[in-house]
Parts: C-alpha cells; sequence; structure tokens
C-alpha cells in the first residue's frame, strides 16, 4: 500500500492504495466519481481524460500513486454554481453527443485544447481531439461544439458566466 | 496487472542503484507505453521505480548553440518550445506526429525513446513472439506483417519496427544520449542507442538493466539542420504509428546538395539512418532523378516479408515516394 494525497475537483482525499491502482479506478471505485468513464482501458478511446495538474491526461494510463501530490480535475468539477462549464453548455446545444460515453473524455480534451489554442480552426479542433474516439456521431456535431465554445468564452462574449478555460478546477 | 512494489526517489543514483539490485525492476516514466504492457501481461515488474523527480523537465542551452533536453521533459513541451521550431524543426514536427495531445502530455522524452514495439502479437501474450520470449519463434513473419521492418532483418527471427517518431527526428540531427548506469555516467551517440535485433530481439537497445537515460543533446543546428522535416505515412491522417516516415534534412547551394541527413521510420528495428542515400547525394543536383536514384541505391538491401496475411513489399515505393517528395519540398520545390 502507498499513502496519496491530491486534490481532486476542489477537495483534498488522502488515501492508501495498492499501487497498481490506475487514477480512474481511484477516481471511481474510491472517489465514486464516475463522470470519469472506461472506455478502452489501453490509453487508445481518450473516454477516461481528466486534468492532471492543468494538463489532459489519460487516466486509464496514470498510476493513482502517479497523482500524489497533485490537483485532478474531472468532468465533475467544471459546473460553477449550478451553471454547466461552457463547453459542457456548447456540447448540449450543439447536440454534439448520442450515447454520451465519449462525451467527459471529449470535454476534458477540448478544454485543454482551447486553454492553448482560444480560436482553433475546425482542423485544429479535428486534430487537437485526435486522442478521442466517438463512435456514434462522426465527430461534426462535436467540432462545431468547440467551435461554438471558444466563439462563447472569448474575452467580451455575453457568455452566461466568466470565461474560465482551462482552470475550471483551480 | 500482477501486484507490484513502487518507489520515487529523490536522487538519480538511488533509481539506478534500485534497478540494479532488482533483475525484475523498471524504471517508471510517464507511464504511457509500460502501463499498457503491464496491464496485457508483456512485463510483470516486481517493483517500478518513478524516475520523475530524478530526470529534469528542463530545456538549456548549451555553450555550442546545442540544446540540453532534460529525460523528464513532456513530449507536448519539446515540441512547443520556440528554440526547438526554430532550430530543429524536424523534432518538433515528429513529436506533433505521433500519440495524442494527452499522450504527449503524460509522456517522457527519455520514455518515448524507449517505448516497445506496436507489433501485435508481442503485445499478445497468448502468440508466440520471440522479442518476448527467445524461446518462441515470430509469429507476424507468417502473420500480419504490413507494419514490419524491410532493412536490417535477418533470415529469420524479429521483424519488428521500432515505434518512435521522436527518435527518427534525433538520428536526422545527430542528438547524444546522456545516461547514468550502475558504472557511472556515459555518452551515447542516438544512432547507435538503438540496435538491429540480431540474435537477441529481446533487447531494443544498446542499454543494460539500470541504465538511466538522463538527456539528450541536441548538437548547435547546422543549415541543413533548420532546413529540416518530418513526413509521417500511415493507415489514417492522425493517431497512428508509421507505415513509413522520413526525417529529412537539406541544404542545397547553386542547385548542389552541400548536405543532407536522412532517417527512416517504420523500416527496421531502429531508426533508420539512410547512410548510403545521403553519401550518393551529396555534392550532386538536386534533382528528382538524383533523389530517386540515392534512395534506390539504398533499399538495393532491403528485404520486404512476403506474408500470406500480407506483406510489405509495398513499403519499397512507398519510402521511395516519401523521401523523393520530402527533398524536392526542402529543396524549395512543391512536395
Ligand atoms: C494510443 C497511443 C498512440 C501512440 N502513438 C504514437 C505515435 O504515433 N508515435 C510515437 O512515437 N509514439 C506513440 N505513442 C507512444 C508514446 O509516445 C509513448 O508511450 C511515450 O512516449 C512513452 O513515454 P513515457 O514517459 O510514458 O514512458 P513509460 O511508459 O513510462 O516508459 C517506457 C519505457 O521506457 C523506460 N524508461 C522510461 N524513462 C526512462 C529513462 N529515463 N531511462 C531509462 N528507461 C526509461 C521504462 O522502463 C519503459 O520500459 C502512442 C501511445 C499510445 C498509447
Ligand atoms: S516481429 Fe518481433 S515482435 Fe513481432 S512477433 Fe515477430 S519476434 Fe515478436
Ligand atoms: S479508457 Fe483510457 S483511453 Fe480508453
Ligand atoms: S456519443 Fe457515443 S461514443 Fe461519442
Amino acid at each position: 500500500m502507498a499513502r496519496i494525497r491530491t486534490t481532486v475537483d476542489g477537495l483534498v482525499y488522502e488515501d492508501d492504495v495498492e499501487p497498481r491502482m490506475l487514477l480512474v479506478q481511484y477516481l471511481r471505485e474510491r472517489l465514486g466519481k464516475t463522470g470519469t468513464v472506461i472506455g478502452c482501458d489501453t490509453s487508445n478511446c481518450g473516454a477516461c481524460t481528466v486534468h492532471l495538474d492543468g494538463l489532459s491526461v489519460k487516466s486509464c494510463s496514470v498510476l493513482a500513486v502517479q497523482a500524489n501530490g497533485s490537483e485532478v480535475l474531472t468532468v465533475e468539477g467544471l459546473e460553477r454554481d449550478g451553471q454547466l462549464h461552457p463547453v459542457q453548455q456548447a456540447f448540449h446545444d450543439n447536440h454534439a453527443l448520442q450515447c454520451g460515453y465519449c462525451t467527459p473524455g471529449m470535454i476534458m480534451q477540448s478544454i485543454d485544447l482551447l486553454g492553448d489554442n482560444p480560436d482553433p480552426t475546425e482542423q485544429e479542433v479535428r486534430e487537437g481531439i485526435e486522442g478521442n474516439l466517438c463512435r456514434c456521431t462522426g465527430y461534426q456535431n462535436i467540432v462545431r461544439a468547440v467551435q461554438d465554445a471558444a466563439q462563447k468564452m472569448k474575452p467580451g462574449a455575453t457568455a452566461s458566466q466568466p470565461a474560465s478555460v482551462a482552470g475550471g478546477g483551480a | 496487472m500482477k501486484p507490484f512494489t513502487y518507489a520515487r526517489p529523490s536522487e538519480a543514483s538511488e533509481a539506478v542503484a534500485a534497478l540494479a539490485a532488482d533483475p525484475d525492476a523498471r524504471f517508471l516514466a510517464g507511464g504511457t507505453n509500460l502501463l499498457d504492457h503491464l496491464k496485457l501481461g508483456v512485463v510483470e515488474p516486481s517493483q517500478l521505480v518513478d524516475v520523475n523527480r530524478v530526470t529534469s523537465t528542463a530545456i538549456e542551452d548549451l555553450p555550442d548553440g546545442g540544446l540540453r533536453i532534460g529525460a523528464g521533459v513532456p513530449n507536448s513541451d519539446l515540441a512547443a518550445d520556440p528554440r526547438v521550431r526554430e532550430r530543429y524543426p524536424a523534432v518538433a514536427a515528429a513529436i506533433l506526429a505521433g500519440a495524442s495531445g494527452q499522450l504527449r502530455n503524460m509522456a517522457s522524452t527519455g520514455g518515448n525513446l524507449l517505448q516497445r514495439t506496436r507489433c501485435v502479437y508481442f503485445a499478445d501474450p497468448t502468440t508466440p513472439c520471440t522479442k518476448r520470449d527467445l524461446s518462441q519463434g515470430c509469429s507476424a513473419r507468417e502473420g500480419w506483417a504490413r507494419y514490419h521492418a524491410i532493412l536490417g532483418t535477418a533470415a529469420d527471427g524479429c521483424i519488428a519496427t521500432h515505434p518512435s517518431d521522436l527518435a527518427v527526428a534525433l538520428v536526422a540531427v545527430d542528438a547524444q544520449v546522456q545516461v547514468l548506469g550502475p558504472d557511472g555516467a556515459r555518452t551515447i551517440p542516438i544512432g547507435e542507442l538503438h540496435r538491429l535485433p540480431g540474435d537477441d530481439p529481446t533487447r531494443d537497445t544498446v542499454l543494460a538493466h539500470g541504465d538511466l537515460i538522463t538527456a539528450v543533446d541536441l548538437p548547435a543546428p547546422t543549415p541543413a539542420v533548420r532546413n529540416s522535416t518530418y513526413r509521417k505515412v500511415r493507415d489514417r491522417a492522425s493517431y497512428a504509428f508509421a507505415l513509413v516516415s522520413a526525417a529529412v534534412a537539406l541544404e542545397v547551394r547553386d542547385g548542389t546538395v552541400a548536405d543532407v541527413r536522412i532517417a527512416l521510420g517504420g523500416v527496421a528495428h531502429k531508426p533508420w539512418r539512410a547512410t548510403v542515400a545521403e553519401a550518393a547525394l551529396r555534392g550532386r543536383p538536386a534533382t528528382d532523378d538524383e533523389f530517386r536514384a540515392a534512395i534506390a541505391a539504398e533499399l538495393d538491401a532491403a528485404e520486404p516479408v512476403r506474408s500470406p496475411l500480407g506483406g510489405n513489399t509495398f513499403k519499397l515505393p512507398l519510402v521511395t515516394g516519401t523521401v523523393v517528395s520530402t527533398l524536392r519540398g526542402l529543396a524549395g520545390g512543391t512536395a
């Protein structure tokens, strides 16, 4: 067993974990944060994407012990005062999901992308989410949603909430 | 996944000593390759020694105009560094051509160079594989060999290719790998880090157990290296490993090739420096005919695999087309 201390969606947790426990298992099975899902379990599909110290990672290919001392942000930590994050809202508004399984990872990766590139072209969005597979939508509305969110998050845009980009959990 | 213990030392020497003391221990950097192999049962370590506290995450200027890249530098940071993008464009392009944003955020420079082959049989312990176990045969030779080697292969044995895009670009720019081993520190030219399978395909590199990569040095960029790029050809436009790739650097003066570097990915057990083609081109006119003749000379030694499930003879024209069009683009024509 190893003792780890992490901040997840703004709350501090301390736990003893087996070294082989994956971060995604820790989030789901220990913390009950089932918003982060497991698709492939082999670092391919991106469904399990979370932010580790502000950067997107695949939580199925990170050990919980590797997150010791770090801040983790999951899709569950995005809303503020009952308001969806602009990227969540844009996925809703643009029908960017069908079964919804890829959505948590898509949203977390899109927020990482917009942090690096606040105004991406369609091609840049497609490249930015290359590590997230969707088996339903054909990606069209996902790309639209990310570009829509980018517009809504621009300084001066009449967003219903402050334009927080990568720092959703800060 | 089999249970293992976990250590996170704060000194590089401790990490090296931990491995030296335990033949079944492994270094852990980003884990993006190793964790998949733990889940699949390809490796079953007794202990993971996390090297994140003992490998630098800094990219430092060297006195000669080169750069020292700490082994812990994430792939995403390396690709975004303005000095790398400007002086070594092939290196930045190679990283961005590989994996995905999430993986590049987590993956380290050292781990990238030491990632294992993507041969599907290697990753599947239920199929025979000489690289996993010397007592077994190779499943790829009579199986799915589309991604496999055409150069540096023996009559039998492993035909796996090295999967790293970054390593191919580093070979083209003559990087030097800094290593700390149980007997002290040493420097290995990147072209000598990876090895051909020979009679021991279980070893991808010349490193011994316990050797820790601490940094990768890029020598001061030559005019050719400043005019370099990375071209990757794959089965889909993004998020796939290379069928064939080329890191190419070219300096043309008065229509003549003054300097050229060509490293190929997806063709051999190691990133393949095309020294025959380079020698054939130096001092020659920078024309398509010369480019084509030079790469044909390099491929003279090629031995593609003809397997019942689809071999890889298609790689011969693919390498030729890729190298010729990349050289043409760097010479100022349309790629
Ligand atoms: C879906 C997917 C797609 C990918 N696509 C590509 C691609 O297109 N192109 C490409 O190049 N790569 C690709 N990759 C591979 C990725 O680049 C590697 O997994 C990554 O670079 C490995 O780095 P790491 O730090 O995570 O290594 P780890 O997984 O931590 O380690 C890899 C190996 O290196 C050893 N090691 C790590 N650090 C050191 C060190 N400092 N000294 C000595 N030994 C060390 C470990 O013991 C282990 O054996 C892909 C990966 C995935 C999962
Ligand atoms: S090509 Fe190499 S890695 Fe693949 S099955 Fe054959 S021996 Fe194993
Ligand atoms: S579940 Fe992590 S990448 Fe698919
Ligand atoms: S909406 Fe079903 S996988 Fe993307």
